[in-house]
This record gives structure tokens, C-alpha cells and sequence, in this order.
């Protein structure tokens, strides 16, 4: 049986951790696209439309992240579509990322004084360029800080995607552990790197938090 | 040839289900109860007078909040072993369960208490209360009456993370879901009603902690 | 000996001094009204009375005791010195009778049956008999701060401080705070109140104490005072109040 030195753990954890980043950054970005223009149409479009995006929201917030990922990686086949670990795992935290943002979004654009809409509308300004000048200018200031800390959620919800047997952070540390017989060590150091990723942002989300409520006052 | 959906598949297994969806409503309601009490402490915790057990607290809270809990419920379940702590799996899942709602909770009573006006202490402390009755009878209530929304959205979201609790084989909805489709080898209508099934758990569960809430914060007109 | 004696109060917040060396005694059934600009001390002053503000020098001693650092001296402090806040400060998850019987139950450890009682006897007495199972959020301004009344009676103090009891107050609802108040001082309780209601101040207390940069300027009866203000701060505070 081969030696592993704390060394050799943190190398191949390191190696590891690269994907649940890139899953992160792509599901962050492309699940913030898609959440943008359901906002759009959750705001702006027919009710039947805004109920559709409601009951979408309602849907990946009310079952758990891994039976999202469950049903693309099985279901997706099905229909013709063969999809890797690494695909169902994107299409799944970008679906489960973009209902969430949206919902915080939202949050965000509801709680620009209403009297400002009323406002803007009696400059003869159209729903586009209400939103372009004096809504989404004004939401974005509410909506960073509750953004940023969502990606910590993002992160997090990357180490489900080890169950579908997409090989980033958590399942690596799954498959040292079981090479190592050291779970507690491998555990540990894994609980650490997510911790060095996530933290900082927490942090980033306090401090805009805290500035925002200094503004305001 | 196209794919034949065959949600008849399951029905011979709704026992297993049933046993999945007991299994998981348990460990929600420990960890609601037992999450909701320890983040009450640790709220208390931080806002008394101790630097270092307020830090203490911190620590916990950041290293939770910043971890996933998957890798929470892998390191008490395999981890803890290794240093002589071992736990069944349905143990491990609720110990997770508690610990992971415990951080939470904390953060989010801590603002409640925050958000309680100076001069209601004020008013507690010149009527010759202490600190711990000032706490229990003029802090505690309003507090949580003003978070119980946030509190409630987080008993939820725990309530949909245990499904991870499969992994370690503790039999909850999701391991059910995992057995049958081993069995019958149709994946996708097992995972599509067992998700059916976890939509209606958390809107009962909201809909339970919004009745509790109104009867926890219910005024009582006794004449 | 007084029931409240004062020595050499010093206070800081930060930089600033608030109270540079108060000396006052309070005797008993004395109603003493402080007066003075705002920011000359004199809510600071009382705060330090209740111990809601510590000091970082000199002693305050009430019925002969003197007045530690310990949990417990702070407790016998307050179980001697009710208070009464600009703001009510009723507790909003109680009831009227809840507020005034909170404390007595589970600070004096009185049965029920017993504060249900005192808190009845009080609320009467503030005219509010018909209120007492209302929320605060369901009295107006005047009513809830004859609760906050009651509810520092119940305790029965030996001392009552009245911190701008009227200040957050809509005009018409001053007087019915006031006539509680009044009552009070005909009855032969210790009052120290910090007040703007001049007219009152001067029908109501037998000493009146202005304070003025920290320290304690003028003291006399308020006839004396309001008549022949020997500093010319004091007259033109007066002087002010009448333009």
C-alpha cells in the first residue's frame, strides 16, 4: 500500500477543487443570465407568464438540490439526450442558481420605493427605460450584498453534485479517503479548502452589507 | 424506440417510501428543535458579556456557514471514528442536522435581538431584572416573533439538505428512492415522484411553522 | 439621612464630560424637578440614579447603602428607584395588567393572585381600570405612560424618577400624565424629575435644581428660583422659557 503524506491529500484535493470552482463560476454566471430574464418576465410579462416563472421558483426552492440533479442525470437520457456527471451537474446548479437569484432579485427591484415607478412614469418614461435609469440602477444597490453571499450557497451546492459521481472537491476527497484510510485528515482538510473558497465572500457580502446600511442612514 | 414511462413501477414499493418520508420528517423535527434551541443559545451566547465564548460561538458559526453539509455529515460519520466518536447513521444525520440548523439559527436570532429596541432593556433592568430575565421575558419573544419568517425558510431548506443524509445510508426519502430504483431500475419515475413527494413535505412543513408561529406569537385576549 | 445621596458624580462619554462633580441629596417625600438645557446633564444625572449609566467617579448611596459594582447592589438599587422613560418602554408582547405584574412576579418572586392585585390597585389609580387586557400598540401615548406609571409603582419604590415623562406626548395627552403625576407628589411620593413643563415643575415640586454644563448651577425653592435667579445663566434660561 503506498504512503500518502498530508501533502499528497492536499495536492490531489487542490487538483480537485479547480472543478468545483469552474461548476461555481459557470453555474454563478450563466444562472445569473437566466435568472435576469426571468425577473424580466416574472415583472413585465403576462400573469400566466409571471405565475409560470413563480411556480418554477416555488419548484427548485421547495425539493432538495440532489433530486434536481437525480432527474437531469436519468431523466435527460430518456428523451435522447446523454448527459455526463459534468453536464447534468452544470444544468442542474445553473437551473437551481437562477431560481434562486431570481427570487433575491426580485426581493430587490419590490423594494425600490414604489413612488418611484409612479414617478418616472410621469416623466412619460416606458417599462424599459424605467427599469434601465431608475428601477435596476436602484435594485442592483439592494441586490449586491445579498448576491454575493448566494454564491457561498453555489459553492456549497457544488459538493452535491459528488453524488451524481461528478469528480470535484467532496468526491475526491470521497475517493483519498477510502485509498487513505484517513477520513478524518481527508474530511478535515476538505471541510478547510471549501472554507477557504467560501469565507472570503462571506466576508464580502458583510462588508457590502454594512455599507449599505451607512449609506442609507 | 421511444422510452416507456412506467410510474406503476413504484406502487408495489410505497411502503419503503412511507418509511423514507417518517424517516426524513424525524430528522427534520429533531433538527428543527433541537437546531432552533442551540441557535437560541448561541444567539445568547453572543450578545453576552464573554469575549471569548461570544468568539467561540463565531468560529462555529463561520465554519459551518462556510462549509457544505455534505462534507459536515462525511467528517461526522467517517471522520469522527477515527478519533473514537462513533455514531450510528441515523445519529451522524441528526448530530449534521443539529450542528448545521444550530449556525444558522444563531445568525439569524442574533438579528433578532438586534432589532429589539435599547430602551425595552432599559425598562426590563429599572424594574430590577436581571440579565437572564430580562432576557427570557422581554428580549426573547418579540425577538423570534420578528425572525420567524427567516427561521422558518431555514427549518425548510435544512428539512430539503437531509436528502445527502442517503449517503451515508441513514434511510431516509432519498435512500428509498435510491433502493427502489436499484430494484426496479426505473430512475426517473422513482426521482420524479419521491421529488413530488419533498415539494409536498415543505410546503406542509412551511405551513405547519406559520400556524406554530401564530400560535407561538398569538396575543391572548383573557378578559 | 437622605433616602438618596449623590457625592462627587463624575461621567464621560468618550471625550466628553457630562457631569463634572454632582453633589444632591433626596429626602424622603422630596419632589425635586432638574431643569437645564438639553445637554446640560440632567438626563445623564438620572440615568445614574437607576444605574442605568455607570460612573467613573464618586458614590451614590440610597437608604444608607452604598452603591457597588455588584449584580446584587444593583439590584437593591433598583428594587428602591423606579423609573419612568420619555419613550414608555412598555413591553409590547404583554398586556397592560401583563406589564405591571411581569416584574413583581418574577423579581419579588410575588404569587400571582398577589401582583394580579398590586398591578389592579396601580392601574386604578392611574385611571385606567377599563384598559388593563389592552396591548400597548392599543393605547394612545397618554395611557400607555400611565401604564409605565403603574408599572414602577408596583414595585413599590422608595424613589420614582420621571426621565421627559411628557416630552413624546401630542399636546392634549400631557395633562392627564401630569395629573398623575401631581397626585403622586400630593401623596407623598419622592419624586426626581427631569421636565420642560416649567409651570409645573413650579406648582408640583419643593425644590427645583438647574444644572447647567455638568454641574449643578442654581438650587432653591421654585418660587426663589424662578423669581431671583442669582446667575446669569439661570436667568437667561428663565428669561428664555417666557419669550
Amino acid at each position: 500500500m503506498p504512503e500518502f503524506t498530508l501533502w499528497d491529500i492536499v495536492y490531489n484535493l487542490l487538483l480537485a477543487a479547480r472543478w468545483t470552482v469552474l461548476l461555481s463560476l459557470v453555474a454563478f454566471v450563466v444562472g445569473g443570465v437566466v435568472a435576469l430574464l426571468l425577473l424580466l418576465v416574472r415583472t413585465a410579462g403576462s400573469r400566466w407568464a409571471s405565475r409560470l416563472v413563480r411556480g418554477y421558483v416555488e419548484l427548485f426552492q421547495g425539493t432538495p438540490l440532489l433530486m434536481q440533479l437525480f432527474i437531469l442525470f436519468f431523466g435527460l437520457p430518456l428523451i435522447g439526450i446523454d448527459v455526463s456527471p459534468w453536464i447534468a451537474a452544470m444544468l442542474g446548479l445553473t437551473l437551481f442558481t437562477s431560481a434562486f437569484l431570481t427570487e433575491i432579485w426580485r426581493g430587490c427591484v419590490e423594494s425600490v420605493n414604489k413612488g418611484q415607478w409612479e414617478a418616472s412614469a410621469t416623466l412619460g418614461m416606458n417599462f424599459t427605460q424605467q427599469m434601465r435609469y431608475i428601477i435596476l440602477p436602484q435594485a442592483l444597490r439592494i441586490g449586491i450584498a445579498p448576491t454575493v453571499g448566494f454564491s457561498v450557497q453555489v459553492v456549497k451546492g457544488t459538493a452535491v453534485t459528488s453524488i451524481i459521481g461528478f469528480v470535484e472537491l467532496t468526491k475526491a476527497g470521497s475517493m483519498i479517503s477510502n485509498a487513505t484510510y484517513a477520513p478524518f485528515t481527508v474530511y478535515g482538510c476538505v471541510a478547510v479548502l471549501y472554507f477557504v473558497i467560501c469565507y472570503p465572500l462571506s466576508l464580502y457580502a458583510r462588508r457590502l452589507e454594512g455599507k449599505l446600511h451607512n449609506v442609507s442612514r | 424506440m421511444a422510452y416507456q414511462f412506467d410510474f406503476g413501477a413504484i406502487l408495489p414499493h410505497w411502503k419503503l417510501l412511507l418509511d423514507g418520508v417518517v424517516l426524513t420528517t424525524e430528522l427534520a423535527a429533531i433538527g428543527a428543535v433541537a437546531g432552533v434551541g442551540l441557535g437560541i443559545l448561541g444567539a445568547w451566547a453572543r450578545s453576552a458579556r464573554t469575549p471569548v465564548i461570544s468568539q467561540i460561538v463565531g468560529i462555529y458559526v463561520e465554519l459551518i456557514r462556510n462549509t457544505p453539509f455534505l462534507v459536515q455529515l462525511f467528517f461526522i460519520f467517517f471522520g469522527l471514528p477515527a478519533v473514537g466518536i462513533k455514531l450510528s447513521e441515523f445519529q451522524a444525520a441528526s448530530l449534521a442536522m443539529i450542528i448545521n440548523l444550530g449556525a444558522y439559527s444563531t445568525e439569524i436570532v442574533r438579528a433578532g435581538i438586534q432589532a429589539i429596541p435599547q430602551g425595552q432593556i432599559e425598562a426590563a433592568q429599572s424594574l430590577a431584572m436581571n440579565r437572564v430575565q430580562v432576557f427570557r421575558y422581554i428580549i426573547i419573544r418579540p425577538a423570534l416573533k420578528k425572525i420567524w419568517p427567516a427561521l422558518s425558510s431555514q427549518v425548510v431548506i435544512v428539512m430539503l439538505g437531509s436528502s445527502v443524509c442517503s449517503q451515508i445510508a441513514a434511510e431516509e426519502l432519498t435512500f428509498a428512492a435510491n433502493y427502489i430504483q436499484g430494484m426496479n431500475f426505473r430512475a426517473f419515475e422513482v426521482y420524479f415522484v419521491t421529488t413530488g413527494m419533498y415539494l409536498v413535505m415543505s410546503i406542509v412543513l412551511r405551513q405547519i411553522l406559520k400556524i406554530f408561529g401564530n400560535f407561538l406569537f398569538e396575543r391572548r385576549h383573557h378578559a | 439621612m437622605s433616602l438618596v445621596e449623590l457625592h462627587a458624580i463624575h461621567k464621560s462619554f468618550g471625550a466628553v464630560q457630562v457631569l463634572k462633580g454632582i453633589d444632591l441629596k433626596i429626602d424622603e417625600g422630596q419632589v425635586i424637578a432638574l431643569i437645564g438645557r438639553s445637554g446640560s446633564g440632567k438626563s445623564t444625572l438620572l440615568r445614574t440614579i437607576n444605574g442605568l449609566e455607570t460612573i467613573d467617579d464618586g458614590t451614590i448611596m440610597v437608604a444608607g447603602k452604598k452603591v457597588g459594582d455588584h449584580d446584587t447592589d444593583l439590584l437593591d438599587l433598583r428594587l428602591n428607584v423606579g423609573m419612568v422613560f420619555q419613550q414608555f418602554n412598555l413591553f409590547p408582547h404583554y398586556t397592560a395588567l401583563e406589564n405591571v405584574m411581569l416584574s413583581p412576579q418574577v423579581v419579588k418572586k410575588q404569587s400571582k393572585s398577589e401582583a394580579r392585585a398590586i398591578a389592579e390597585e396601580m392601574l386604578v389609580k392611574v385611571g385606567l381600570a377599563d384598559k388593563m387586557t389592552h396591548y400597548p400598540d392599543q393605547l394612545s401615548g397618554g395611557q400607555q405612560q400611565r401604564v409605565a406609571i403603574a408599572r414602577a409603582l408596583a414595585m413599590k419604590p422608595r424613589v420614582l424618577l420621571c426621565d421627559e415623562v411628557t416630552s413624546a406626548l401630542d399636546p392634549e395627552l400631557v395633562n392627564e400624565v401630569l395629573a398623575v403625576v401631581r397626585q403622586l407628589a400630593e401623596e407623598g411620593m419622592t419624586l426626581v424629575m427631569v421636565t420642560h413643563e416649567m409651570r409645573f415643575a413650579r406648582e408640583v415640586c419643593d425644590t427645583l435644581v438647574f444644572m447647567h454644563h455638568g454641574r449643578i448651577h442654581e438650587k432653591g425653592a421654585p418660587e426663589a428660583v424662578f423669581a431671583n435667579p442669582k446667575t446669569p445663566e439661570l436667568a437667561n434660561f428663565v428669561g428664555g422659557l417666557a419669550g
